[in-house]
This record gives structure tokens, sequence and C-alpha cells, in this order.
């Protein structure tokens, strides 16, 4: 009898929300009833999302990826060979590596994404897990802060701030109580973002790596993640893969026999999208409504109970443990400028091909919406893109030649962010999207500053009089102060940025604004 | 019904016991009570208070803040429509309308046979095959009217074997 076959059937939330458990099952099943032999293991996602449930077969050539599988699809599967990696089946997408959207790929910190099962141990030490936190456990915390200056790396939650000066900042901090924290936001509330949960979900050894490096960069013994409560998927693989690497060494007290402590807990959010601002984020885990803080003090000097705090995204952590093995150069080799490395692109929205795209800067938008979104899933033409999530702007067709680089996209009034990008058709109505970023606003802001918490109200007032026809010259000049207002008078992020997708709406899409709006926001 | 709030209390209290040595504790006591119960009875605000050391002015202020927190019982199954851009960009704003006209309540509204809560969420981090909607702990993707109305009756029908 022959060694079982194994099949990767992904556990990620969009191969889950598109059937893969039920899929797992009944695979299982068919396989049984027909006396074949196989082995399921439930992997991380690829990230070629449009193609989930993908699912693939282990062969001498490597593996081959049949997708989107339905129930429907199993038996011609199992009847025309999937289990040998026959090619026949109209599903076939060929070998998993030559598929060219992610063929052409230069992933870094997605390189294990959906080649292992994301809370296998042994798998991750395979491909090159640990040794970051290896070579760290050889170094002291200044050499360690050293290597992430030298990756160029940028905090990729969206503000761009260099990681390594705020590493430094952290480590030169000194604690009252002898205590410092490096808390990981996970609060990817920005639509158009799943990289957060996919390194969550698909490789969550390496935030765990990640963070245990920052804390002995820093001299910090205890670590947070903090989670949006969205991703329960996310939740349930974090705490698996933390209680494995506790059980062997990797987390906990006395990390590989080297004397140092690093302990790390998940913590939930509550459905506040404010909290993705780190010093609400602070509050929040504090136990107390997530209310912005002023700054200074920084978080790196006043914290997690006012000590020393890292605060980072999932993307910037997931980079260090490369970083660390590799040397901050070989990462720096990617990317152009000051934007060094890589960033995972998120393709969503009404778009053919959606998934991560993990790419050293530079590459055009028009690259990732052709050549690898394939045009609109729809089937119409693009009118209007949005990236870098609610709080940035809209692009027309005329800027989708710019590099996706950060100095490239401020200088077009524009803003990466977490490298979300959401395509629409054109039957979307520009105006009807601008007053959702108010609404989007008053919904979500904190309420601590007035230009945020009254001026989305006003605004959203504003933009109905304005769809209404209501003395339209005059509302349009009032919007453009109100938008004024929060930009300069914000405490945060919130309020001073969620007039960027307002006005590059009015400025980019101005026939939206001109006629009044018919069948409630649907255009014709 | 008091007599049914009275049997909610000692779950309150064990949960308080619990979780109360965590640094930051209201956020984990507040989710697992939550978790336990569907939600969070008003009449645990002073217990939390009590046991943190904080007033119900502060425990009050927190359950507010959160749009996951509710104060009240929610029907035996959540129902979250996303209703952010990526949702949006592939017609969430026609789904929405039709969950509210299939389900007959608006968003935080609970169906006459308290089967159903019907709740808005912004983003579920399933982008890339959007519209989506979350059941439960379970999302699903490319959500159209008709798949909604599958999914509902699936609840439906769900509940009836239950009872």
């Amino acid at each position: 009898m022959s060694s079982p076959v194994t099949i990767y059937i992904p556990r990620d939330t969009t191969a889950l929300a598109m059937g893969a458990e039920r899929l797992a099952e009944e695979i299982a099943a068919e396989a049984a009833k027909r006396g074949e032999s196989v082995e399921i293991i439930r992997n991380g996602s690829r990230g070629l999302f449009w193609l989930e449930p993908l699912i693939e077969v282990d062969t001498l050539d490597g593996r081959m990826a049949y997708g989107p599988v339905d129930s429907q699809a199993i038996d011609s599967l199992f009847d025309q060979g999937f289990l040998q990696g026959d090619t026949r089946h109209p599903l076939c997408q060929g070998l998993t590596e030559a598929i060219p959207y992610l063929k052409k790929q230069q992933r870094l910190t997605f390189a294990r994404a959906g080649i292992t099962d994301p809370v296998s141990l042994a798998d991750y030490q395979q491909l090159d897990g640990f040794n970051g936190l290896k070579k760290a456990l050889q170094l002291d915390g200044q050499q360690i802060v050293d290597e992430v200056k030298a990756s160029g790396l940028r905090g990729r939650g969206g503000a761009a701030f260099p990681t390594g000066i705020k590493w430094q900042t952290v480590l030169d901090a000194v604690s009252p109580k002898n205590q410092k924290y490096i808390v990981c936001n996970a609060d990817e509330g920005d639509s158009g973002t799943f990289a957060d949960r996919m390194v969550m979900e698909a490789d969550p050894f390496m935030l765990i790596e990640g963070m245990t490096i920052a804390g002995l960069a820093v001299g910090a013994d205890q670590g947070y993640i903090y989670l949006r409560s969205e991703y329960p998927v996310a939740y349930q693989i974090l705490n698996e893969a933390i209680a494995n690497a506790e059980a062997a060494g990797f987390l906990g007290d006395n990390i590989l026999n080297s004397g140092k402590n690093f302990h790390l807990e998940v913590r939930l959010g509550a459905k506040a999208y404010i909290c993705g601002e780190e010093t609400s984020l602070l509050e929040s885990l504090e136990g107390k409504r997530g209310m912005v803080r002023a700054k200074p003090p920084l978080p790196a000097i006043v914290g997690l109970f006012g000590q020393p705090t890292i605060v980072n995204n999932v993307l910037s952590l997931a980079a260090v443990p490369y970083i660390l093995s590799q040397g901050g150069q070989a990462y720096a080799d990617y990317g152009m400028g000051r934007s060094l490395g890589t960033l995972p692109f998120q393709l969503a929205g009404n778009i053919k091909r959606g998934g991560l795209i993990e790419l050293a800067f530079g590459v055009t938008l028009r690259e990732l919406l052709e050549e690898y979104g394939g045009g609109t899933f729809s089937g119409r033409p693009m009118r209007a893109v949005q990236v870098g999530g609610p709080l940035c702007a809209y692009l027309p067709e005329s800027q989708w030649d710019t590099p996706m680089d950060y100095e490239s996209f401020q200088a077009i009034g524009a803003a990466l962010g977490h490298g979300g990008i959401v395509v629409f058709d054109d039957t979307v109505d520009m105006s009807a999207q601008a007053r959702f970023s108010m609404e989007f606003c008053v919904a979500e802001s904190c309420g601590k500053c007035t230009p945020c918490r009254i001026g989305s109200t006003r605004g959203v007032e504003v933009i109905d009089r304005i769809r209404n026809d209501e003395n339209r010259a005059a509302n349009m000049e009032l919007l453009d102060d109100l938008c004024d207002t929060m930009i300069y008078g914000s405490l945060c992020a919130m309020g001073g940025m969620t007039p960027f997708p307002v006005q590059s709406a009015v400025k980019h899409f101005p026939e939206d604004f001109q006629q009044p709006a018919h069948n409630n926001g649907a255009r014709s | 019904m008091t007599a049914a709030k009275e049997q909610l209390l000692p779950v309150v209290s064990d949960v308080i016991a619990d979780l109360n040595h965590k640094p930051g504790a209201l956020l984990p006591i507040l989710h697992e009570i939550q978790n336990r119960l569907g939600y969070i009875p008003p009449e645990s605000v002073p217990l939390i208070a009590e046991s943190l050391n904080q007033s119900r002015a502060d425990i009050h202020g927190v359950i507010s803040f959160y749009h996951q927190f509710r104060s009240t019982a929610p029907g035996k199954h959540t129902v979250e429509v996303c209703r952010a851009e990526a949702c949006q960009a592939m017609g969430s704003r026609q789904l929405e309308a039709h969950a509210k006209a299939t389900l007959g309540v608006d968003y935080h509204g609970t169906t006459s046979d308290n089967n159903i809560t019907l709740e808005e969420v912004y983003c579920l981090g399933n982008c890339a095959c959007s519209p989506s909607v979350r059941i439960n702990d379970e999302i699903v993707g490319r959500v159209t009217p008709d798949k909604f109305d599958q999914l509902i009756d699936g609840l439906r029908s769900q509940t009836l074997e239950v009872l």
C-alpha cells in the first residue's frame, strides 16, 4: 500500500468564507469512500484569494493547485486523478509555485504563507523559523536595534515611522518600574486590508518571533497582541501557536535556555476602529474607553501602564525575523529611495483576482490593478481606487501610474497606508463614498476632540445638502472649510485624515457632486 | 424575568474571580461575560466596579464606548453585515437593504421570534471576496441577496430543530 497523498486545504478566513471547512470534510469522506489514503493538512492561504478554496496536492514535481473548488467538483477531481496531480481537470491551476500571480512576487514576509501548517513548529523551523531569534540571543539590545535600523524598515501600520528609531527610544528610556512592553497593533480595521490577518493565520510564529526579538532588544518581558474581535479565526490560530511555542521553550521563561523571558498574550478589541490608533489602543489595553491620548509624551517613553512601550504593526514585527536572520542590508536591498524592503499590497473590492501581492516598493498601481488584478470583478470599467484605507484618497485613472512608495504617494496627496487597494467600477457614486467617509467618522470617532466628533456629523449633513442640490455652491465651499478645520484641528489621524477621501472625491470626480443624486446612490 | 437575571449573577462573579488579576482586566472580563451570557446585564456593573475598584460610571462608560458590548440579550444568532468600502464596491449597500427588509429589523434590532439580531460591522478582513457577512463566529464571502436568504433559512431551520 502506498503512503497517503498529502492534500492542503487552508484554514484561512477567506478560504473558510468560501467553504473550505465543509470541503475538507467532504474530501475526507470521498477519499474514505473510494478507499484512497489521504492526509489533509490545514495550511494557511497563499493569498491567491480569487482561487479560494485553493486546494493543493503534493506531487513529485511540487504542489499541484486546484481552485476555486466547490462541493460539486469533488467527484470529478477524484475521477480525473487529482490525487496523482493530474492536470486535466478544468480547476487545475498547474503547480502552485508557477502561478504567475505568485511567481512574480518578492515574498520575504510572506515566504512561508500557505506552505506550512500555521501551528506546526516543525514546519516553521524547517523554513528558517526562529533563526532570527537565535541570532538575536547572541546579540545585545543595541546590536539588535542597529540591525533593524540598517534595514530601513518603516512602520507598516500606515504612518511609516522608522522602526529602528522607535526601538532605540524604548531601549534608551528608563522605566520607573523596571517594566517595558511590546505591543503589537493587530487592530487591522482598514477596509481592503488583510495582510496582518494573513500573517496571523498563515505564519503566526513569525509574529511571535518578531515580538520576542523586540523584547530582547529593549528589555521587555511582556508582550500583548491587540487583536480586533472581527478576526475570530486569527484569534484561534494565534492562541494555538502561542501555546505550542511556550511548550517548546521558544516563548515564556528562559527562552531556549538563554535565561531571558518573554511572555505573550492576545487581547481582543471590541469593534472600535479608533483602537487602531496607538494611544487609543493602549487605553483599551488598560481597560478603558479607547480615547486618544495627546502626544507627547510618546508611547515609547510613557506607554502601556505608563511604561516605555514599543507599539508596532503586525507587518513591522513580522519583518524582523528576516532582518535578524539575513541581516538588515539584505532587507534594505529591496525597495527604492527611502521606502526600503517590501510591502504586501492587498487587492480588494471589485477586482477579478483579489489577493495579497508582496513586492518591493516602486511597482505602479496600474501594474497591480491590471497585471495582477486583471480588471474588475463585474467586468465594467474601473473608475476609482482607494489606496490605504478609509482615511486615504480615492485615485482617478490619471494617477494610476504613480509608483507605490511612500514619497511618490505623498507627492500626489495620497498615502499608501497599510497597502490596501479597494477598486470600484463605474457604477460608483463618489458623493455617496464621500458621505460614507464622514459617516464612518461619526460612528468611530472617540469623541475627544471637537473637529472630529462634531465635524464629521456636520460633514454628513453638508454632503447630504449637496446631494439634494440645496444651495450647492455655498455648501461646496462650506465642505471645503470643514475639511480644513478637521485636517488642522483634530487630535489624531481619525479626524485629521477623514477629509482626504472626501476632498479627493470632490477634486477628481466633480461630476458626481454637480448633479442631483438619483436612485439613492446608484449611478445609471 | 428577575429570577432569570438572578441566575446570571453567579456567572458574572465567576468570570470576575477568574480574570480580575490580569493587568487591564476590564475588557477581558466584559468579553467573557458576553461570551457566556450573550450580553452584559446591567446588574453586573456594580460587581465589576467593586472588584476593580472603579466607579460604576467608569464601567458603564467602557461598555457603552465599544460597539461590541451590549446590555440587552441578543437573539439566538447574530448576523453582521459588513458596511466597509471593499464590500460597498461589490454591492453591500443593496445587501444591507435586503437584509433589513428580509429580517424586518434595522441594525441592532432582533427579529420578533427572537432568533436573529442584525448588526453592522466595519470590515471582516475578507475584502478580496466581498461582500461579507458574519454569522455568529463564521464569516461568509461573496454574499448575494439569494445567498443571504439561504443562510437565514439555515438559521431558521436550525432553530426549529433545536426547539
